[in-house]
């Protein structure tokens, strides 16, 4: 009988203690696919946010270290200027990133430092039971916009891709979502290459992943993952935002 | 002989923490101590170091967490609106169990407060300075040479005890200059089995962190790290005393007021009071023992600070009271002259 999936040789052989249907499962098994066909496990040292993710220092099997919340990318800095070769990587949600951690995030970019930045981005604070997050959307009902997100009042979402594209410094910034196989496919091609690149020494690769949260957004799983193509994709449009390698070998 | 060098307080450090076998910086700009920054600008690139300017002081002592976390001696340097900032970082590093060197050049507050010198983050540095129960080590250099010496200790001892250590200077320290003899030979260092280097798939995963949810676990982590510090205060205390034999009186302070009060101890001594003085050098672990020797034969105690009095509350701690402690106190960046201090010793004489 052959063998059609395997559970990642990076991926510790542990329960996760993610909600039922949260695609933070699929996310971290791409990350880990990533790392067993690049054959880095053994050089590979992540950096685990605060938030829902917070223990996925027990999930991988590389070297873990865990930041404060939103420093990641400034403790991904230290260990890649450290260890220039160990491959350095982040995950983080949005309340980490994209709110508390700004500064980190943009200047991290802005450095092109040769990190790699798996950003998960579900429009929602999952760990601390649901509150309102930069990445929210307009009229999002949650726990600190009971009555809907009103941007008068709490202004508009923050695009990650978007933002840091405008930078000159990094390398690679492509967004992504894990709510379909074909989505899935795309997004794994893409972690793939924002490690690819570190291994390469090309620098600042993030891939934003637009994700679902069913228990904070008080949803079915499955009504969820619609709730993505139809709200959340709709504001966050998929596609690569940077991709310097490839303007360098199109001039090759 | 060793060569004697004239150089600044904050250069000193620079040296020595090159020389100790830091090879890694990160800071963020801020007044009194950007001669730091600047030495390590220079130098860094020319050994194969790594100098980088942060964001902000909250970015630079994360980087200090990551290259703390990678194994590597590292270190950053602040002034107290800075340290403010790093005082999340350095919680994480304390309840991480990893070494790394703080250097904090103070300055008048609080708030913005000014950029003369100061004595007013005592309470801040001895007492951990962000959340949670930790401390750190804490060293009051009060000449340059000091600041070059303890500079190296502290990386040692920080390596050897798995915490972060603190060098506690002034604005007058950092900037003034005195001849100086560089350490030499090789520092002392550590293995580092726990580092993160990547498991090259021949061992378990290294974690560094700080995150124990189960409370039972917590307290064990807690207590076995109070376990250390207990140890730490057995040996680690360092302090001088100064004509304390028959000593009447005691003055206590260190840094800088050392300096000036061990001025207005020799003017005293001249006029017949039969005062001398104890100089904390570490400030965590506080030199209690000789203050409560001392205690027993002396009639009082002043302590002399560039603060509103914080460092009195130890002293207070460490006699249990059991004789009036004074103070002498000067703040905001102003520095009391020795005849000032005389004037308190004389006082003291007077009052009990």
């Amino acid at each position: 009988m052959s063998v059609v999936f395997e559970k990642p040789k990076s991926l510790a052989n542990v329960p996760f203690h993610y909600c039922p249907g949260c695609t933070h499962g699929i996310i971290h098994r791409l990350v880990a696919e990533a790392i067993d066909e690049l054959g880095i496990e053994g050089r590979a040292i992540g950096v685990a946010p605060v938030g829902c993710a917070v223990m996925a220092y027990d999930y991988f099997t590389c070297d873990m270290i865990e930041a404060a919340h939103g420093r990641a990318p400034a403790v991904a800095t230290g260990i890649k200027r450290a260890r220039p070769e160990n491959i350095v990587f982040t995950y983080q949600g949005d309340g980490d990133l994209a709110s508390i951690g700004m500064a980190e995030t943009v200047h991290a970019a802005a450095r092109n430092e040769n990190i790699t930045i798996i950003f998960v981005n579900n429009a929602i604070y999952g760990m601390t039971g649901g509150q309102m997050a930069p990445t929210s959307l307009p009229g999002q009902v949650t726990q600190t916009s009971p009555y809907g997100r009103d941007v008068k009042l709490t202004g508009y979402p923050v695009k990650v891709a978007e933002l840091l594209s405008a930078l000159d410094g990094p390398t690679y910034i492509e967004r992504v979502a894990v709510n379909n196989v074909k989505n899935v496919k795309a997004a794994k091609k893409a972690i793939l290459k924002a490690f690819k690149n570190q291994v390469e020494g090309r620098g600042f690769s993030l891939i934003e992943v637009v994700s679902s949260c069913p228990t904070n957004w008080g949803m079915t799983p499955e009504k969820a993952l619609e709730w993505v193509d139809e709200k959340m994709i709709p504001y966050y449009p998929l596609g690569v935002y940077r991709d310097k390698t490839a303007e360098t070998e199109e001039k090759a | 002989m060793a060569n004697k060098v004239l150089m600044k307080g904050n250069e000193a450090i620079a040296e020595a923490a090159i020389l100790a076998g830091c090879r890694h910086y990160f800071g963020y700009p801020i007044t009194p101590q950007t001669e730091i920054a600047a030495y390590m600008a220079k130098r860094m690139p020319k050994i194969g170091g790594v100098f980088l300017q942060a964001e902000s002081e909250v970015s630079a002592i994360n980087m200090v967490y990551g290259v703390a976390g990678a194994g590597f001696r590292v270190m950053t340097s602040s002034s107290s609106p800075g340290i403010s900032l790093k005082a999340e970082g350095i919680s994480y590093i304390a309840g991480s169990d990893l070494p790394a060197l703080i250097v904090n050049v103070q300055r008048g507050g609080p708030g913005l407060g000014g950029i003369q010198p100061s004595q007013s983050d005592y309470f801040q540095a001895t007492r951990g300075g962000g959340h949670g129960d930790y401390h750190l080590l804490v060293y009051a250099p009060a000449s340059v040479q000091e600041m070059a010496d303890l500079t190296v200790l502290g990386f040692e001892k920080a390596d050897e005890y798995r915490m972060p250590a603190m060098i506690l200077a002034d604005g007058t320290m950092g900037q003034m200059m005195e001849p100086v003899e560089l350490p030499s030979g090789e520092s002392k260092t550590f293995e580092k089995p726990w580092a993160l280097s990547g498991t090259k798939c021949e061992r378990p995963h290294n974690v560094v962190n700080s995150l124990y949810l189960k409370p039972e676990k917590l307290e064990e982590v807690n207590f076995a790290r109070y376990e250390r510090y207990r140890k730490i205060e057995e040996t680690e205390t360092m302090y001088e005393s100064y004509l304390m034999e028959d000593a009447e009186y005691c003055v206590v302070a260190f840094g800088i007021a050392a300096r000036v009060a061990k001025n207005a101890v020799i003017a005293a001594r001249a006029k017949g009071i039969r005062v001398g003085m104890i100089r904390p050098i570490t400030l965590w672990p506080f030199p209690k023992a000789p203050l409560a020797e001392a205690a027993k034969t002396v009639k009082a105690f002043l302590s002399v600070e560039l603060s509103m009095g914080q460092m009195i509350e130890d002293v207070e701690l460490a006699t249990r009271s059991q004789k009036p402690v004074l103070l002498c106190n000067r703040a905001g960046g102003m520095i009391p002259t020795p005849e000032e201090v005389l004037g308190a010793i004389e006082n003291m004489t007077k009052g009990v």
